[in-house]
């Protein structure tokens, strides 16, 4: 390896899971320059999937999901500090605090933050939150302390699902709006999301699928209580959460002449960025929810993730290939693994469940709340969901890798015969119709990015 | 010292709950709970339950002090 790719400086922007285990492979791998990471919450790096179950349940603080580390990744921590733009030509990044770092290469693994409530008088009553930062959910989580007597949570995705689990088994009443079909439905199709309706419904959850929220109402003292919804009937409640996906924090890159927009920061699949033109850089590297990568068991679609396991194995293989010269640079190639604990179940996926055209049960049932459903598309398996019964993940993560022919052999797993005799419809539904933002997104084969170049006639 | 679980690999076989019951809790059948924060007398059994986990889920470790070098 030449000596050069050893040395620095790498600069890291983003100081979470990503940017953590990237700093950690660098140093595992041989780096030995300098390295900095940059954060914009004052919050050295932590764990985000506890927040909104064993925080709000009040089994531990907020304070305490600080990550461990592997190892000391040596990096000097510019933490509460935001990266405001990137001159690539110059290879700085730019500071909110007025400073420029000058680096050789440069990781991307900004994360996503909540999707605000539009209105910003309304988001800004006293009992409005959101739920993505470690502050976020340490105020939640002493509002629900507090006993309020209704919380409505707006989006009934993985996040707004999990937080009303956390509400009932508090004993706390709470309505769900969504303005999708059920819960779930973008992540796992129609069939699955009748299951989690059934959940939800079943633990006492007051559950609106169907309707928007118009508007937020507060009292002269600025604190909320209640919503409007698009149905004509209006929410009486004491503490609102905003669960309506994420959004990718590009802004910063703006200016910079990279593939960012909505979809995240598009790479390849050795994590090296691509700019407006399409063309791969050699110096910056996404990786992390906020990218965006092509994969070829889907078709070499871009997806987009915000699954923890992603952000480990792509900030991994980013590291890997920003201090390796060409040949020993190894692509991304995690098939992606998400799950949730709702309503006293644990569901995992394999696999991209919203690739996917058809649906089977093939093992456990819907009504036992206990299955496995296997996802295929265009006649191969794609993805598979377990509801408590994880164990069979593996199993059906190498059909997925082997592109096995959809629907699964009866008996291919247990011996026992398909549950369902016939393939459903997947039924994915546009995402656009949803509440909340799917957390696998396709996002095609462009970059999102053209240029026009207009002659004046004459 | 600090525990993070990676959840994508947990297959709930439940060692851990058996070797640090103040630590990990399965919630349901298979819904892995911890907590993050290690107090001191317990971290002999968190290290048994990470040298147990069949699928090498658990991690410890010092955690992340901002400004450290």
């Amino acid at each position: 390896m030449p000596g050069d790719l050893r040395e620095g400086p790498i600069v890291i922007v983003g100081a979470s899971l990503a940017g953590l285990r990237a700093a950690e492979k660098l140093r595992e791998e041989g780096f030995t320059g300098s390295l900095t990471v940059v954060g914009d919450e004052p919050h050295p790096p932590y764990d985000r999937p506890p927040l909104s179950k064993q925080v709000l349940l009040g089994m531990s603080a907020a304070d305490t999901t600080g990550l461990p580390m592997r190892r000391d990744p040596d990096a000097d921590w510019r933490l509460g500090v935001r990266a405001t733009g990137l001159d690539p030509v110059g290879r700085q990044v730019l500071l909110g605090d007025g400073e420029s770092l000058p680096y050789d290469r440069l990781l991307i693994a900004t994360g996503t933050r909540a999707r605000p409530w539009p209105q910003r008088e309304q988001a800004a009553l006293d009992g409005v939150f959101s739920l993505r930062t470690r502050d976020d959910a340490g105020h939640l989580a002493e509002r629900l302390a507090a006993g309020p007597r209704r919380v409505l949570v707006i989006g009934a995705g993985f996040t707004g699902s999990e937080i009303a689990s956390a509400c009932r088994e508090r004993g706390i009443a709470v309505t769900v709006a969504e303005r999708g079909t059920a819960p779930l439905v973008g992540a796992l199709g129609g069939t699955l999301a009748k299951l989690a309706a059934g959940l939800q419904r079943a633990h006492g959850v007051d559950l609106r699928c169907g309707v928007t929220v118009t508007a937020l109402r507060g009292n002269d003292g600025g604190r909320f209580t209640g919503a409007d919804l698009s149905d004509g009937s209006h929410i009486d409640a004491d503490v609102c959460v905003i669960a309506m996906g994420a959004v990718r924090n590009v802004e910063w890159l703006a200016d910079s002449g990279l593939a960012a927009g909505p979809h995240g920061v598009a790479c390849d699949a050795g994590c090296r960025a691509f700019d407006m033109y399409g063309i791969v850089t050699d110096d910056v590297f996404v990786a992390g929810d906020v990218s965006r990568f092509p994969h070829p068991l889907f078709d070499y679609q871009m997806l987009s993730l915000e699954h923890w396991g992603n952000a480990v194995a792509q900030a991994e293989v980013a590291a890997h290939n920003m201090i390796s010269p060409g040949p020993p640079r190894r692509p991304h190639l995690a098939v992606p693994v998400f799950w949730s604990s709702q309503f006293g179940v644990n569901i995992k996926s394999v696999g991209v469940p919203t690739y996917s055209d058809q649906v089977v049960i093939a093992q456990g049932s819907l009504s036992e709340r206990r299955l496995v459903a296997v996802y295929g598309y265009r006649g191969r398996i794609t993805a598979a969901v377990t509801v408590d019964m994880a164990k069979w993940l593996e199993y059906y993560q190498g059909l997925i890798e082997t592109a096995a022919p959809f629907p699964p052999a009866p008996g291919a797993a247990d011996g026992h015969p398909l549950v369902t005799e016939f393939a459903l419809p997947s039924d994915v539904p546009d995402s656009k119709g949803l509440s909340h933002g799917p957390t696998v997104a396709l996002t095609g084969h462009l970059p999102d990015r053209r240029l026009t170049v207009v002659r004046p006639a004459g | 010292m600090r525990l993070v679980v990676d959840l994508t690999r947990c297959q709930a076989y439940a060692q851990c709950v058996f070797l640090a019951p103040e630590m990990f809790e399965l919630h349901g059948e298979e819904a892995l709970l911890y907590r993050q924060e290690v107090p001191d007398e317990q971290l002999g059994r968190v290290r048994q339950a990470a040298a147990a986990c069949p699928v090498q889920a658990i991690l410890v470790g010092e955690a992340v002090i901002a400004g450290a070098r």
